[in-house]
């Protein structure tokens, strides 16, 4: 292995207490209007240390990732980075102090190759392939990757992409590596595989930011844990206290510190380490088949990924997870059983009957409801009011509009009477849904969907993005509508999440289905390795 | 952290943000609409008087030639039967996020298309059935220019803007084709289609010089506002206009929308074609272009695609290229000073819209105060 | 139809071909430079009148063609910094500022040339051509190809020295980047809005190199509203060239050839109305469009101004 120069300049310290941190942060101050992202944050990151960053979203996480990037200039605060105060007002001055930043969605061109990926923004006018190819080699060696420098990035897996992302992260003599978020487009293996490598950049002096929302990730991979909460730094753990108790204690420790003592016993902050036992509701469920997915093929086409011959059986008031690392077709598999995609191969049958020809309104008219995963761009229209988007699905039709004519009193009443039920937080229903946050707009996409009797709804990622809270009611109106009969689909990548929610799960890689496991008893590994197969 | 709590802490709930002075936001909109008019106005202003003309008199010929005068204020609701017509067919395709800056093209061809024909149907089935049926047959000319764009687009995802230029300029030279090939009188003179006799062409109003053109013009203009605002149609084109992908997620059949949306386009813009041919010109004449189809861009901007605030700026439009174009020969420039006049007015639009958007951002962020840190929460 | 291929037709075809073929060239290789950075310019054709007018008072008045072309890019590049501060950096719609540009240009590039002339279109003498020894002498290209203003050649090296960056340095890395994900850009330390103004102004200085061109070359004098659509064809060119620049030079030669091929053929003999062979290159495109229709290949990021933090 070929070890850069710069990273061995530093002695690792295997987490203890070395004398100047990589990097120093005090009082780290940043306001939006109306909103305190970062509240006096402190924060020390140590050479040959993995710092884990653990809060929920909307904690600040962020922000001060944003921060330390160059993207997000602080209000207030000063920022040391070996010893010397600076300040980091541009991504590229970041990049000078050593600061390398894998972010939580990707920034790689996908139309350009690996390499010229990686040498955007040398800064010399030609650009010179021979250098970076050997760059190239030798930090790839560094990681243990196998990465073709000429293959355009539009063709990698995911995992090869975040492998280039860090690697391009590592390019410029980096000694302090942000990871935002690492975790959550990996399979359990991938995550194996990332600590790995994040041990032996650690072992050649790096200092480590990692960030994420998951608390078992933060004890398992940090070596010390900072936990931020509404914008504030509110706790910490040590080295030596981390090493001292058991991953539950340290559990308890952390949510108590998070939400207050004896928090962890209450049922919407558990939710954050969704349920650790597996499977403990085991229900009983009618034998009557909802939805039969028959050899479904749906072609992705050159851009997108592919469903290939996927056969499915989901029964009435079941709720039946699909698991699988992001982009392995999900998506296409949702929009073919909601109709937005016509399918290649294989039929769709709801109640018996083929639905393969119906077009989306049809499909919606027999009961089939559809959450999707893009909020924003996809789930709703951000110019038009809340009470318009709850009634997009229902265009044309009675009481709302009547005799081709548009009836805004019926519209707005109704709006009002779901908004109360689901409570949303909105000044008014004639509010412009742009204007909301993510989770109140999820919440109006639920009642948007549960508003009109369906049979079957099909949720594709419903609780990203969310904060504790609204997560929670969400999973928890799912369940309701289980028990209530509905058939409920639940696309995740979260694996946590599907154990605590489904009755099977089904396991869905590069387009196929490879095995579909009962909840329960191991259930969690049984998946993991699914998703590999 | 020793604090025992019984809840799970809730995020501090929203309060309801002051409500809007109603009155403010009401007249926003005009007020939006208004400052870039005058702006542009100021700064062309300037313009002529670094090139020794006087503004004021200049502005004053253009009021006094477009709006006081008899003759120059029925000259003006003439122009804008034709400018109102495109205009909403403008209106149509902005509205569903459609780039149709093909207009001259499509308007070229229906004229052509209504010039050359004209006299012989008008002449042989009488102006009750004839008139009319020329003025359909202009929109369906307009629409059918529109179906290969719309094709592309709607199944393909080919960028409408190249189709649409490249639709345009073969409209305006199949538009050509036509008058100096199959339209073409024996007369002599430059190329044109056969002339409508005075007492054939579009009626007159009461005795005036002002043509049918403009009540057809504004029953158009009115039944898209109806459309848009009221029907599932319109909401269906809109919610195409602001989000593709929403439209397929709602099982909205972008496809047959976007069809629908450039044919009502086309049809309109042929349309004004039509009317203006059997109203204002009687005859089509080669290398005739007024190039009306990007002028109209900037108004519908100004009104926010909203069909009946467009009336008003077309009027006011109509008021300024009449009277403009007495003003410019007095004061011995060329015509298309106008045309710096409408570039400004768009410059100034998006100016004052940015702002707008600017401010209305920062006051939407304010009206989400207390929530905790949420402004990063990913949506 | 023997007299076709008769030596004076041919020489008239091309030569005329290249005539036409130049401002085209021009603009269209602007176009794509500026598409690959994400900036749609439908104002080029308003470029183009800037860099007219500019031009062809720069050759009238100092008497060279060359500080002619040289304020030519100057204009092109103030219409273009229009562009560049109300849509790179005020990040507003590019097709609303494009239309303005152009109705813009098209207005006070006629008012000033009235305000300046009147009526009267002074000429510039006959502008000097080079003629490469020995290649001149080849027939029908000879005359053609091998007798023509320098300009010609520069053009042409352009879209090759273009090409050559697109793919070899930073800057044509960067370039689409910008065009392509521009936050991928930001993040690796390059400034967007920096990269964007370059390629924009790039856009407008040979976009006005080409309405000079037209002006001072080619037709020997202003008149209003002269580009006559040259900048919107110019557009189609380099979204059909799908930002392989290389293509440009192709693209602009067929077009070139369709709008010079009638004075070709009449002095062949043969008359072709100028509209039928005018429309042929677009009705040839559409057919292809629709017989092989596939989604035209833009930059995903083309057209939408870039804000920080936004995905």
């Amino acid at each position: 292995m070929i070890t850069p120069d710069h990273l061995t300049s530093t002695a690792p310290t295997g987490g203890g207490a070395s004398p100047a941190p990589a990097v120093e942060l005090r009082g780290i101050t940043k306001a939006y209007p109306g909103v305190v992202a970062n509240d006096d944050i402190d924060l020390s990151v140590y050479a040959g240390e993995v710092h884990g960053l653990l809060g929920e979203n909307g904690a600040g996480k962020s922000t001060l990732m944003s921060i330390l990037s160059g993207m997000v200039q602080p209000d207030a605060g000063t920022i040391r980075v070996g010893g010397q105060e600076v300040s980091i007002t541009s991504p590229r001055k970041a990049l000078e102090l050593g600061i390398g930043t894998v972010y939580q969605h990707l920034t790689l061109v996908p139309t350009l190759t690996v390499l010229e990926n990686l040498m955007m923004g040398s800064g010399s006018a030609l650009l010179d392939f021979g250098g970076a190819r050997a760059r190239f080699d030798e930090l790839v060696a560094t990681l243990g990757a196998r990465i073709d420098p000429n293959a355009v990035a539009s063709t990698l897996s995911l995992g090869e992409l975040q492998q280039v992302e860090i690697v391009k992260a590592l390019w410029r003599e980096t000694r302090i590596l942000v990871l935002d978020e690492p975790t959550s487009m990996l399979t359990p293996q991938g995550v194996t595989e990332l600590q790995g490598v994040m041990q032996r950049l650690k072992d050649s002096g790096i200092a480590i930011i990692f960030i994420t929302h998951k608390l078992h990730e933060a004890i398992e991979i940090g070596d010390r844990v900072s936990i931020l909460k509404a914008g504030r730094r509110v706790g910490g753990i040590e080295p030596d206290e981390l090493r001292a108790r058991t991953p539950d204690e340290l559990k308890t420790r952390i949510i108590d510190t998070m939400f207050g003592e004896g928090a962890a016993q209450l049922a919407g902050v558990a939710e954050m380490e969704v349920h650790t036992e597996e499977g403990g509701h085991h229900r009983e469920l009618s034998g009557e088949v909802a939805l039969e997915l028959i050899d479904l093929s749906v072609d992705g086409g050159a851009d997108e990924a592919s469903v290939h011959d996927m056969t499915l059986s989901v029964h009435r008031g079941e709720i039946l997870g699909i698991a699988g690392v992001d982009g392995n077709g999900q998506r296409q598999l949702a929009q073919a059983i909601a109709g937005q995609r016509p399918i290649s191969g294989g039929d769709i049958r709801l109640e018996g009957s083929s639905i393969r020809k119906l077009g989306v309104p049809d499909r919606q008219r027999r009961g089939i409801g559809y959450v999707t995963d893009d909020r924003l761009h996809e789930g709703t229209v951000l110019d038009m009011s809340v009470a318009m988007n709850i009634v997009l699905k229902r265009i044309g039709e009675r009481p709302f509009w009547r005799r081709g004519a548009i009836r805004q009193q019926e519209i707005d009443a109704f709006a009002r009477d779901l908004v109360q039920r689901y409570e949303v937080r909105t000044p008014s229903v004639e509010t412009n849904i742009g204007t909301l946050s993510g989770g109140n707009i999820q919440k109006v996409l639920l009642a948007r969907e549960l508003a009109f009797d369906p049979k079957l709804i099909l949720y594709n990622k419903p609780t990203y993005g969310l904060d504790v809270k609204t997560a929670s009611f969400v999973r928890s109106q799912i369940r309701e509508q289980a028990e209530q009969g509905i058939t409920v689909i639940v696309i995740s990548t979260e694996l946590d999440e599907l154990v605590a929610l489904c009755d099977r799960i089904a396991v869905m890689s590069s387009g196929r289905l490879t095995g579909v496991v009962d909840n329960g008893a191991g259930a969690h590994a049984r998946v993991g390795e699914l998703m590999l197969a | 952290m020793s604090n025992v709590v019984t809840e799970p802490p809730v995020v501090a709930p929203v309060e309801a943000p002051p409500a809007p002075r109603r009155p403010l936001t009401r007249l926003e909109p005009v007020v939006q609409a208004i400052v870039p008019v005058l702006l542009s106005i100021l700064a062309s202003g300037v313009l002529l008087a670094i090139l020794g003309r006087d503004p004021f008199a200049f502005y004053g010929n253009i009021l006094h030639n477009g709006l006081l005068t008899d003759f120059g204020v029925q000259q003006s609701i003439v122009r804008m039967a034709t400018l109102l017509l495109l205009a909403g067919g403008l209106i149509v395709a902005f509205r569903a996020n459609l780039w149709n800056i093909g207009g001259d093209g499509q308007w070229l061809l229906a004229a052509a298309f209504v010039a050359g024909i004209a006299p012989s149907v008008v002449g042989g089935l009488g102006m009750a059935v004839g008139l009319p049926l020329m003025i359909v047959i202009g929109a369906v000319v307009g629409a059918a220019w529109t179906i290969v764009p719309a094709v592309l687009k709607a199944y393909y995802g080919v960028n409408e803007i190249i189709t649409t230029l490249m639709m345009n300029f073969v409209g305006i030279a199949l538009a050509n084709i036509l008058v100096k090939g199959p339209f073409l009188t024996d007369k002599p003179g430059v190329p044109r289609t056969e002339i409508l006799p005075l007492d054939q062409r579009l009626p007159m109003l009461g005795g005036s010089q002002i043509h049918a053109g403009i009540i057809v013009a504004v029953a158009m203009m009115l039944v898209i506002h109806v459309v848009m605002t009221r029907t599932p149609l319109g909401l269906r084109l809109r919610v195409l206009g602001s989000n593709h992908r929403a439209a397929v997620h709602l099982g909205l059949r972008p496809q047959r929308l976007t069809l629908i949306a450039f044919a009502a386009s086309g049809a309109l813009i042929g349309m004004s074609g039509a009317v203006s041919m059997l109203g204002d010109w009687g005859s089509f004449r080669a290398d005739f272009n007024p190039a009306y189809g990007l002028l109209m861009v900037p108004v519908v901007f100004l009104a926010r695609m909203n069909a009946l605030a467009t009336i008003a700026f077309v009027a006011l439009f109509a008021v300024i290229q009449i009277g403009g174009d007495t003003a410019t020969r007095l004061a011995d420039l060329p015509t298309a000073f106008i045309l710096v006049l409408v570039g400004l007015l768009l410059f100034f639009m998006t100016i004052t819209e940015f702002h707008r958007v600017r401010r209305q951002r920062r006051l939407a962020v304010a009206s989400r105060a207390p929530r905790s840190a949420g402004a990063e929460e990913v949506r | 139809m023997s007299n076709l291929l008769t030596e004076p037709v041919l020489t008239a075809l091309v030569a005329g071909a290249l005539l036409a073929m130049v401002p085209l060239m021009f603009a269209a290789l602007g176009e794509s430079i500026s598409e690959r950075a994400g900036v749609l310019n439908i104002g080029l054709e308003g470029m183009m009148l800037f860099g007219a007018y500019a031009g062809f008072n720069g050759a009238l008045y100092i008497h060279s063609s060359w500080i002619g072309l040289l304020l030519g890019a100057f204009g092109g590049m103030l219409a273009a910094l229009v562009m560049v501060v109300l849509c790179v950096w005020m990040r507003l719609d590019q097709i609303v500022v494009g239309v303005g540009l152009f109705l813009f240009a098209e207005g006070v590039t006629s008012l000033l040339h009235g305000a300046q002339f009147g009526d009267s279109y002074p000429r510039i003498d006959h502008v000097s051509e080079i003629e490469v020894p020995l290649l001149s002498k080849i027939p029908v290209l000879g005359e053609s190809v091998f007798h023509q203003h320098p300009i010609v050649y520069v053009g042409i090296a352009a879209v090759f020295l273009v090409h050559w960056m697109l793919r070899r340095t930073s800057a044509g890395l960067n370039l689409r980047a910008a065009g392509e994900t521009p936050s991928a850009l930001d993040a690796a330390g390059v400034d967007v809005t920096r990269t964007r103004t370059l390629a924009v102004l790039a856009c407008g200085a040979l976009a006005g190199i080409g309405g000079a061109y037209l002006s001072i070359i080619a037709a020997g004098s202003f008149t209003p509203m002269m580009t006559q659509g040259v900048g919107f064809i110019g557009i189609v060119l380099a979204m059909l060239a799908r930002g392989k620049v290389m293509w440009v030079i192709a693209l602009s030669f067929l077009f070139g050839i369709s709008l010079s091929i009638s004075t070709a053929l009449q002095l062949a003999g043969v008359n072709i109305s100028t509209d039928v062979i005018q429309m042929l290159p677009y009705v040839t495109v559409i057919a292809v469009l629709l017989l092989f229709a596939r989604r035209s290949y833009l930059p995903s990021a083309l057209a939408l101004p870039y804000f920080r933090g936004e995905r």
